[in-house]
C-alpha cells in the first residue's frame, strides 16, 4: 500500500473514531440525565411504587410561610444569596403524649417561630407563643437558622436548642407546660453565625453534649457589617468560616467549650453536621459538610479527643459545596453510608452529590452516588433516607432549589465569574455582581429516589406526589399520624412549609423503636439499632440533628416488606450495653428501656 | 493543549534564551505536570488520579496508534501528553467516560481537521469545547480557584511566563492578556459590573492553562508574529462577546471559532502565493 492509499484510509478510519465518539458523548451525557427522570411520567404511585404522597400542610392546620432575613444594606445586591438559609424544621414529641410534634423556625426580623402540637386527632396546633418559644427573632438577638431537640437534663423531656445568625439559646422544657430561656446560665457563646449544631454525647458519660458549627465568622454582625470582606476567601478551598464549639455537658445546667481542647479547630464554612459511630469504636463521631471547601469527619478518640480523618477515609479529598450530611443503610448490610448534597447545574458547575459508603475493611469510604443515580439532584439542600414504602430498604428525599426569583432570567453567569476570582475579588461582597431580581438554580424538581435495595436508586417523586418547585431547605422525617409511615416534612425558603401525607399500600409491614436510656443518656441518642430479617440487616442509629437545619423523629421506623417475623433485634445503648430482643412483634412501636441488667431485654410494646 | 510541542530552535543562539540547555520540547510538558503535581499536593484538586491517568493514556495512546497507521512512524508523545493532562485537569465530571472520550476526540481530531498538512483546531480546545457544549449536564470545564493563597499563582504566572518566553511565544501571552484585561474593562462599562469581577475568570488556573499552553500552540497559530498578536486580540474580542451573551465557556469557544478562520486565511493566501510565484 502507497503512503497516500494508507494515509486515506487512515483519515477515513478516524473520522468515524471522532464522530463516533462524539456522539457517545452526546448519548452518554442523555442517558446519565434521563436515569435520574426514571419513573416521572406515569400516574398511580401507589400501585407501581407502593406509596403515595399528598401535600396536606393546611388540612392538617399548619399555614406558615418562612421570611427570610434583610442584613446590611451593602449586601442588598446579594441579599437573595446571603440571607438563603434558615427554614429549618425539627421534630420531637415535646409533650410526651406519644404523637409527634414539630418547630418550625423563620429568620425575618420580627417574625415568629412556630411549634406545633401534634393534637393526635390529624391536626396541629401552634403552642410556640404560650409556651415561650416563637418570639425569637429579633435584631438584637440575631435570627433563627435553626433547632434541635435534646433531653440535655436527663429529666425526660425534650429541650430546644436554637441556633441562629446570632445569639444561640436554650430552652429548658418544663414537663410541656412551658420553656425556659437558660443560655446565658448555660454559658453558650454569646455571638455564633451558625447553620447547624448537634446534640451527642461524645464521651458516653450520660450526659448530652452539644456541638455548634459556625458558618459565617463570629467576629461579623451581619445587620452592621464593620467591611464588605466577609466573603468566603475560596470557592472551594475556604477556611475564613466561622469557629465551632464543643459545648461539654458539666451536669448542672451549664456547659464548657471544649472543642479546641479536644481538637476540633475548623473555620470552614459548615451547613450541616451528623454525629454518629461512623468508625465502629463505640462512639459518636462528626462528619462536618462544610460549604466553599472539603468535608470533615471528626473521629471520636474514645471520648478523649478528635482526629479529622477526612482525607485518609477519602471523604474529604474533594472540594465541593456540602450542605447536608445524613446516614443510611442503604444496602441492608448494617453499613452506615453518608449522604452529602452539593451543587449541580448543568453546563456550568456539576459537581453531583456524594453517598459516601465505608469499604469492608472500615477505614475508607467511596462514593457510590454516581453508579447508584443518586448525584444529580439540582442545587441539593436537605435529604433524609428513610423506608417511604415499607418495603424494607432505605429511601432518599432531597430538597433543592436555591433562589427562585425571575423565571426567564439567571444569575448562574455572574455567580460563576466571581466564583472563579482569586481570594481578593471572591472574598469582597462590593465585586459581586448584582443579582437583579435573578433566579439561581431556582424552581427546581424535587427528588425522592426509591432504593431498590439491590445499589440502585430510581427517582419517582413526581409520580407519587411531590411536585412542589419552592425553594426547600430543611427535611423531616416523622409518623405523624402512628400509622405505620413515615411522612415528609419540607421547611422552604421563603416558602410555605409542606406536609406530604404518606399513605403506603396495604400488605406492607413495619416496626418501630423508641428507646429510654437509663444508664445512657435518656433520650438514647447514640443508640445503634441491628434489625435482623429475612436474611436482611439494617442498621439504623439514634440521632438528634440530621440533613440540613433538621432532625427526623427519633423513633427508628423499619419497612419489612412482606416479611410477617423479625429474627431479632439487637440494641446497642450508648453505654456500650448490648440487649438483644428475639422475635418482637411487628406492626406496632416497642418502647425499650435500658436494662440494668444486659441480659434482660423484654420490650414493653404498645 | 499544545498539540505539538513548540520547537523554535532557530532563536536559541542570538540571546539569552540560548542559556537553556534543556531540549524546548519538554519544557511545556515539565510545566504543565509541575503544576498539576503542585495543585494535587497543595490542594487535592484531583478527585480521582485515575481519570487524569486514563485521559493521558488515552491520548498517547491514541497518538500512538493513529501516527503510526497514518504515517508509519512513531510519533513523539510530548504534544499528546500535553493534550491528556490538559484534559484531564480541565474536564469537571462525576463519571469517568468523559476522561477517555474527551482526550480520543482531541486527538481524533488532529489527524481528521487538516488542510494541506496542517490541523486547524487546538486539539484540547477541539475536544473540551466539543464536551461542554454537547454534554453539559454531565461534563463541566475547570472553573475554580485551586487554592486560596497568592504565592502559588504568582510562581505558576511566573514559571509560565519564562517558558513561553523560551519558546518564543511569550508575545502571543501577553498580547492575549493585555487584551482581556481591556476588554474586559469595556465589558464592565457596558454591564455596570464591578471591572473586578469581569477580570476575575483570568485569576483562575482555567485561564492560565489557556494563555500558556492553547493560544500559543504553534501548530494551530499563524506563522507570522504579528498576526499571531492580531488574532489573539480577535479571540479576546470574541471572548468579550460571548461573555456578554452570559457564555461561560467563553475563551474555548473563542478559540474553537477564531484559530480555525485564521488557519484557513493563512493557508489560502500560502497557497495563492505560491501559485503567483509558480
Amino acid at each position: 500500500m502507497t503512503s497516500p492509499q494508507r494515509q486515506r484510509i487512515a483519515w477515513i478510519a478516524w473520522t468515524m473514531v471522532l464522530v463516533s465518539s462524539l456522539v457517545a458523548i452526546r448519548v452518554l451525557n442523555s442517558q446519565a440525565t434521563s436515569s435520574a427522570d426514571e419513573g416521572s411520567g406515569g400516574a398511580g404511585g401507589d400501585r407501581r411504587f407502593g406509596f403515595r404522597l399528598e401535600e396536606s400542610a393546611k388540612a392538617l392546620g399548619v399555614d406558615v410561610v418562612h421570611q427570610g432575613p434583610a442584613f446590611d444594606s451593602r449586601l442588598s445586591h446579594i441579599m437573595p444569596q446571603v440571607a438563603s438559609m434558615g427554614a429549618a424544621v425539627a421534630v420531637a414529641d415535646f409533650d410526651r403524649d406519644g404523637w409527634q410534634d414539630f418547630y418550625v423556625t423563620s429568620s425575618g426580623e420580627g417574625s415568629l417561630n412556630r411549634l406545633y402540637r401534634n393534637t393526635g386527632n390529624g391536626t396541629f396546633a401552634d403552642v410556640a407563643a404560650a409556651m415561650g418559644v416563637a418570639d425569637v427573632n429579633r435584631l438584637e438577638t440575631g435570627v433563627s437558622m435553626g433547632a434541635v431537640w435534646g433531653d440535655y437534663d436527663n429529666d425526660g423531656w425534650d429541650d430546644l436548642f436554637l441556633y441562629r445568625y446570632g445569639r444561640p439559646e436554650l430552652f429548658r422544657n418544663d414537663q410541656g407546660k412551658r420553656f425556659v430561656a437558660v443560655g446565658e446560665q448555660a454559658g453558650l457563646p454569646k455571638w455564633v453565625n451558625a447553620n447547624s449544631a448537634t446534640w451527642f454525647d461524645y464521651d458516653r458519660d450520660g450526659r448530652l453534649d452539644l456541638f455548634l458549627a459556625g458558618y459565617w465568622a463570629d467576629d461579623i454582625n451581619l445587620w452592621k457589617l464593620e467591611t464588605t470582606k466577609i466573603m468566603p476567601e475560596s470557592f472551594e478551598y475556604a477556611t475564613n468560616g466561622g469557629r465551632k464549639y464543643l459545648l461539654h455537658n458539666r451536669g448542672d445546667g451549664t456547659f464548657e467549650d471544649k472543642a479546641a481542647e479536644l481538637g476540633i479547630t475548623s473555620k470552614r464554612w459548615t451547613l450541616a453536621v451528623i454525629a454518629a459511630d461512623l468508625l465502629g469504636t463505640g462512639y459518636p463521631d462528626l462528619f462536618l459538610s462544610n460549604d466553599y471547601g472539603v468535608s470533615e469527619l471528626f473521629a471520636n478518640r474514645g471520648g478523649k479527643g478528635f482526629t479529622d480523618v477526612a482525607q485518609s477515609t477519602g471523604v474529604g479529598r474533594a472540594p465541593k459545596s456540602g450542605m447536608n450530611a445524613s446516614i443510611g443503610d442503604v444496602f441492608n448490610d448494617g453499613r452506615l453510608a453518608i449522604y452529602k448534597t452539593n451543587i449541580s447545574e448543568a453546563g456550568v458547575l456539576v459537581q453531583g452529590n456524594d453517598l459516601w459508603v465505608p469499604k469492608e475493611d472500615g477505614r475508607e469510604y467511596e462514593n457510590l452516588a454516581s453508579s447508584m443515580g443518586i448525584d444529580y439532584g439540582g442545587w441539593s439542600w436537605g435529604a433524609q433516607f428513610g423506608d417511604l414504602n415499607n418495603d424494607g430498604a432505605q429511601d432518599l428525599y432531597l430538597a433543592n432549589g436555591y433562589v427562585s426569583a425571575g423565571e426567564r432570567s439567571s444569575y448562574w453567569y455572574d455567580f460563576a465569574v466571581i466564583a472563579v476570582g482569586h481570594s481578593q475579588i471572591i472574598g469582597d461582597a462590593a465585586n459581586w455582581p448584582a443579582m437583579k431580581g435573578r433566579s439561581l438554580s431556582g424552581y427546581q424538581r424535587k427528588r425522592l429516589w426509591l432504593n431498590d435495595g439491590l445499589g440502585r436508586f430510581t427517582d419517582v417523586a413526581q409520580v407519587v406526589g411531590a411536585r412542589d418547585t419552592y425553594d426547600g431547605r430543611a427535611v423531616a422525617l416523622a409518623d405523624l399520624g402512628n400509622r405505620g409511615a413515615l411522612d415528609v416534612i419540607v421547611a422552604n425558603q421563603r416558602g410555605p412549609l409542606l406536609i406530604y401525607k404518606n399513605s403506603v399500600a396495604s400488605g406492607r409491614h413495619w416496626i418501630q423503636f423508641e428507646l429510654e436510656g437509663t444508664q445512657s443518656n435518656r433520650g438514647a441518642v447514640g443508640a445503634r439499632v441491628e434489625l435482623h430479617w429475612k436474611n436482611r440487616v439494617q442498621v439504623q442509629e439514634v440521632t438528634t440533628a440530621s440533613g440540613f437545619s433538621a432532625q427526623n423523629q427519633r423513633r427508628l421506623h423499619y419497612g419489612l416488606g412482606d416479611a410477617g417475623i423479625v429474627d431479632r433485634v439487637v440494641i446497642r445503648w450508648p453505654s456500650g450495653r448490648k440487649q438483644t430482643i428475639e422475635r418482637p412483634e411487628i406492626d406496632m412501636l416497642h418502647r425499650v428501656k435500658e436494662p440494668s441488667d444486659p441480659a434482660q431485654g423484654k420490650p414493653d410494646g404498645v | 493543549m499544545a498539540s505539538e510541542v513548540p520547537v523554535l530552535v532557530q532563536e536559541r543562539t542570538t540571546d539569552a534564551r540560548g542559556r537553556f540547555t534543556l531540549d524546548n520540547r519538554y519544557l511545556p510538558p515539565l510545566l504543565i505536570t509541575s503544576i498539576l503535581l503542585g495543585a494535587h499536593l497543595s490542594y487535592g484538586i484531583l478527585e480521582a488520579w485515575y481519570a487524569t491517568a486514563l485521559s493521558i493514556v488515552t491520548a498517547i495512546g491514541a497518538e500512538l496508534i493513529m501516527g503510526r497507521l497514518t504515517y508509519g512512524k512513531w510519533p513523539h508523545p510530548a504534544s499528546a501528553y500535553i493534550s491528556g493532562i490538559s484534559a484531564g485537569i480541565l474536564v469537571r465530571s462525576n463519571q469517568l467516560w468523559p476522561y477517555f472520550l474527551v482526550s480520543l476526540v482531541s486527538i481524533a481530531s488532529k489527524y481528521v481537521l487538516r488542510l494541506k498538512g496542517r490541523h486547524l483546531w487546538n486539539p484540547t480546545n477541539f475536544g473540551v469545547s466539543a464536551a461542554a457544549f454537547l454534554a453539559p449536564a454531565t461534563i463541566t470545564v475547570l472553573s475554580i480557584q485551586w487554592g486560596n493563597v497568592l504565592a502559588p499563582m504568582i510562581v505558576i504566572w511566573l514559571l509560565g511566563s519564562v517558558i513561553v518566553w523560551r519558546v518564543g511565544r511569550a508575545h502571543i501571552s501577553a498580547t492575549y492578556v493585555a487584551s482581556f484585561l481591556l476588554f474586559s474593562w469595556v465589558s464592565s462599562r457596558l454591564t455596570g459590573i464591578p471591572w473586578s469581577a469581569t477580570v476575575a475568570p483570568i485569576t483562575g488556573p482555567m485561564y492560565q492553562l489557556f494563555i500558556f499552553f492553547m493560544v500559543t500552540d504553534p501548530k494551530t497559530t499563524v506563522r507570522s508574529k504579528f498576526w499571531q498578536c492580531v488574532v489573539v486580540v480577535v479571540i479576546a474580542l470574541v471572548e468579550m462577546i460571548l461573555r456578554l451573551n452570559e457564555v461561560l465557556y467563553a475563551p474555548f469557544y473563542a478559540l474553537f471559532i477564531v484559530g480555525p478562520i485564521a488557519m484557513l486565511i493563512e493557508v489560502n493566501v500560502s497557497s495563492r502565493s505560491r501559485a503567483q510565484r509558480d
